[in-house]
């Protein structure tokens, strides 16, 4: 990483995204003071730190928030770089196969090796994770860049097909409610203890900041690539490691979100275009607000009950999506 | 006879043929022409029902097309659009007899087997008659489509740009079967086509568009002239008269 | 020569195909059943009347759509339709509530939810398709979006329900290949029997649609009011089928294609036949074979949907080729 960090170019964070940092701020307070048990901030202050609510405070809420901002920042970064390693607009790791082929790693976990720790869970998900994608990459490698619509519509089918071998497995050995917990994505249950792997995701996400610009020229091709004498495969084997693992731990940890960073890419790309150096902290602080956004709806639509982040996600998610696909201006001749 | 009366396309407030009113003749070749983006397909395919107009009408012998049952006007006009892909693995014949249907509505007559086979021989497709259409070259397919609207048995034939997959051979050996057609069956032959040299040899009438507007209709002596023709093209055009043609010669 | 051989190949694989089918039939009702016949044959009868329609019905609005798509890859069912039922059955209960539903007919309202579904469907149908020309591969992963948006949203319309509502509306859209939902039988039936009329009628019209919008209208088809005749039908028919086993995602895409494939003709005199008696055969025949020889109860969907997306990306490799 010694050469990308001696890159020349260097970009001050603009006045935009420094208020959209602040954004992501308030939405990350809102999101501490949201909840079933009554912890109004007064209490925190006045009485020099009640106890209880401190403890709330400490092993509930801050963890969540906490878990919200990893993930939406992990995930969005996590697409950017796929779509710069594919090449499409479309791909993020819920469009390739790599979150189902992450599950169906975590089904063979808990099937065969049950008692393994969390963390060696994560590791054999990725790998799952990683060989998915890469048999994907492969896959479409092949696919004229003209037809760029096939590459996320194969992904899909991709993970439906990986998506059924798992159900399989779970549905004849009564995993069935797992599974959904994996993919459907749910901060409710975040407690302290049970997050901490998404800091390894959020770690992941800011060391790749240091090989932005390599990302930006693999995004220009293979041959481009390697006329600027830079080592294609490295990138690639770099980028496609940090995707795995940060959907291998969102599914062990609270699920993912179809589409987040997708949309938050592509959002992120019309703005302040493909330069990676510009837009990362862009997508992961989107990221992070997108998905703060959502879990405070998922959580104030049916006060007192819950609707998982997944969900709100989701419906939000596909109706963006559906509007990138279909805005386009149709052409006549 | 074939009217248009003030036909006009809008796309988001862009007019592609604007306000163009014309009569086509009732036999003969009518030549099409004029620069790229001129709105010469898209005057053709509202000629056919294809497109609606934003405003204006035409009528095909009194018919107007879009109020007319399709069925009606599918007996008097056809149309050949540019491009034809099927989707459907279908042999030359079985692609010919669909130009039966309007006749026919699925269940072809002896009437109607003899017109495929009179199509099918004019073309010259006879030894094609059972292959496959995407076991064609692009000349032997566009003219299995020729054949199919010729089929359709009908007065008045819309052409979109049938030279455009065809090689030098096969352009003009197109060019003089419309010729022949428009002689021996009387029938009326409007030809979208880019190069002016076809519709200066073979055309008896020529309409030139520019800008969405008929700038220019008449006998072809009339288009091959250099001022006329570098007013349409927007480029020198010289005219030279070979054989009794004139043609123009725009590559100096 | 040739022609000859080619006018024989699609009866003599109809002739196979409704073998079959009577074949996996007779097994469904006999294999396994012990005792008492007056039993068994009405139970059974009535799951195995069921799974007939759900045939009829996915291969019949897969091939229908297809054609009307011009494509091999598209199915309702793909492009988010049953979803699209799901959701309209979620927002029935999200807006009237149990209790007022459960007073109202069964039938009655799979009849309004039909409607409602047609509606929707068509509106939708004529935005992606009609109103613009889009590209195919747009409008297929438009489609699939559209899928998981309509799932979402019913998921998140059933979250936001009161619990005890939650728990009547699952009751409500539980069906799978092997809880057939009985009571609405007879309703589906005379449904998939008017549409067959409908679909016989327009047998000729629809290998001219096949030909693209362009040549169908110069061969006198009103286009517009032919398409969306079709795409009415082709909303009941998911209705139908997703009512009664609920959604099947892949299930139509390899029916119509094994279909295509059998026959060797594009006409839809054999394709439509063809594609109803695969659906039987493997419906009818996989769930014989998988619930009374191996004892698995909810498999076969999970099969259809390894086996159909597997299919389904050969197809659109295939498609990128040509």
């Amino acid at each position: 990483m010694q050469a990308a960090a001696s890159m020349p170019v260097r970009s001050r964070p603009t006045a935009g995204l420094l208020l959209a940092v602040g954004i992501v701020l308030v939405l990350a307070v809102v999101s501490l003071f949201i909840g079933v048990a009554d912890m109004p901030l007064r209490d925190l202050v006045s009485s020099g730190g009640d106890a209880q609510a401190l403890q709330l405070l400490l092993v509930s809420r801050v963890p969540r928030t906490l878990a919200l901002v990893l993930s939406g920042m992990s995930m969005g970064v996590a697409a950017l770089i796929m779509q710069m390693l594919f090449r499409n607009r479309f791909v993020e790791p819920t469009t390739t196969g790599t979150v189902e082929a992450a599950s169906l790693g975590l089904l063979a976990v808990a099937l065969l090796a049950p008692g393994l720790p969390v963390f060696s869970k994560m590791l054999v998900a990725s790998a799952f994770a990683l060989a998915a994608t890469f048999v994907f990459l492969r896959l479409v490698s092949r696919i004229p860049a003209s037809s760029s619509l096939v590459v996320p519509l194969l992904g899909l089918m991709f993970g439906g097909v990986i998506n059924a071998v798992t159900t399989f497995f779970a549905y004849r050995y009564d995993l069935l409610q797992s599974l959904a917990a994996w993919t459907n994505g749910d901060f409710s249950s975040v407690l302290r203890g049970r997050y901490e792997l998404l800091w390894i995701a959020g770690g992941l996400a800011i060391l790749s900041y240091i090989a932005a610009d390599r990302f930006t020229v693999a995004g220009l091709g293979e041959s481009f690539t390697r006329n600027l004498g830079l080592n294609y495969g490295r990138i690639l084997a770099f980028g496609l490691v940090i995707v795995s693992m940060v959907s291998a731990s969102a599914v062990v940890t609270a699920g993912t979100v179809p589409f987040l960073g997708l949309i938050v890419a592509n959002v992120v790309s019309m703005t302040v275009g493909d330069n990676l150096r510009r837009a990362l902290p862009w997508v992961a602080v989107s990221g992070a607000g997108f998905l703060l956004a959502c879990d405070i709806v998922g959580r104030t639509l049916r006060f007192p009950y819950e609707i998982p982040v997944g969900t709100v996600a989701g419906v939000l998610g596909s109706g963006i999506f559906l509007y990138l696909l279909l805005r386009r201006r149709a052409r006549f001749g | 006879m074939i009217e248009i009366r003030n036909l006009t396309k809008t796309y988001d407030d862009a007019a592609v043929v604007n306000d163009v009113s014309l009569s086509l003749a009732e036999s003969g070749i009518t030549a099409i022409v004029g620069p790229n983006g001129a709105g010469k397909s898209t005057l053709l395919s509202m000629i056919a029902r294809l497109i609606a107009p934003t405003s204006g009408q035409v009528l095909v012998d009194g018919l107007d097309v879009q109020q007319t049952q399709g069925a009606v006007l599918a007996k008097r006009l056809a149309i050949l659009k540019q491009n034809n892909q099927v989707g459907m693995r279908l042999t030359v014949s079985e692609l010919v007899a669909f130009g039966r249907f309007p006749h026919s509505g699925g269940r072809p007559t002896v009437e109607d087997e003899r017109h495929i086979d009179e199509a099918i021989s004019y073309l010259g497709l006879d030894d094609l008659r059972t292959r496959f259409l995407d076991e064609l070259s692009g000349g032997q397919r566009q003219r299995a489509f020729v054949a199919m609207v010729l089929a359709q048995d009908t007065k008045y034939v819309l052409l979109d740009e049938p030279l455009n997959s065809l090689d030098m051979k096969h352009a003009a050996a197109m060019m003089k079967l419309l010729r022949r057609t428009a002689d021996d069956l009387k029938k009326s032959i409007t030809v979208v086509i880019h190069d002016i040299n076809f519709a200066s040899i073979y055309a008896d009438q020529v309409v030139a568009m520019r800008d969405g507007r008929v700038v220019l209709q008449g006998e072809s002596a009339e288009l091959m002239q250099e001022a006329v023709l570098q007013d349409i093209y927007d480029t020198v055009v010289q005219v030279r008269e070979v054989e009794g043609h004139r043609l123009g010669l725009h590559y100096l | 020569m040739a022609e000859k051989s080619s006018r024989q190949r699609p009866r003599i694989a109809l002739a196979v195909l409704a073998v079959a089918a009577i074949v996996a039939m007779a097994a469904f009702m006999t294999v396994g059943a012990k005792g008492n016949w007056d039993f068994v044959l009405p139970f059974r009868g009535g799951k195995l009347l069921g799974l007939l329609l759900v045939a009829y019905a996915v291969a019949t609005a897969t091939v229908l759509f297809q054609t009307i798509t011009r494509n091999r890859i598209l199915t309702p069912a793909v492009m988010g339709f049953d979803s699209l039922y799901v959701a309209l059955q979620t927002a029935l209960v999200f807006f009237l509530g149990t209790r007022d539903l459960a007073n109202v007919d069964m039938r009655l309202r799979f009849v309004l939810e039909t409607l409602l579904m047609v509606t929707m469907s068509m509106a939708l149908f004529y935005w992606l398709f009609l109103s613009r020309q889009r590209s195919l591969h747009l409008v297929v992963l438009a489609g699939v979006v559209f899928g998981v948006f309509f799932r979402s949203l019913s998921h998140m319309m059933q979250r936001i329900l009161d619990p005890n509502e939650f728990i009547a509306l699952q009751d409500m859209l539980f069906a799978s290949f092997n809880t057939v939902d009985q009571q609405l039988l007879a309703v589906s039936s005379a449904i998939v029997l008017v549409t067959a009329y409908a679909s016989r009628r327009l047998l000729a019209k629809l290998d001219v649609l096949a030909l693209g919008r362009d040549v169908a209208i110069n061969l006198g088809i009103d286009y517009q009011r032919v398409v969306m005749l079709l795409f009415a039908m082709i909303a009941i028919l998911v209705s139908v089928s997703t009512a009664l086993v609920g959604p099947v995602t892949f299930f139509g895409l390899l029916v119509a294609n094994l279909a295509y494939q059998a026959v060797g003709t594009d006409r839809h005199k054999y394709t439509l036949p063809a594609a109803t008696l695969f659906a039987i055969v493997a419906l009818v025949g996989g769930q014989t074979v998988l619930e009374r020889v191996f004892g698995f109860d909810t498999a076969l969907s999970i099969i259809i949907e390894f086996t159909g997306g597997i299919a389904f990306m050969l197809l659109l490799y295939r498609n990128l080729k040509r």
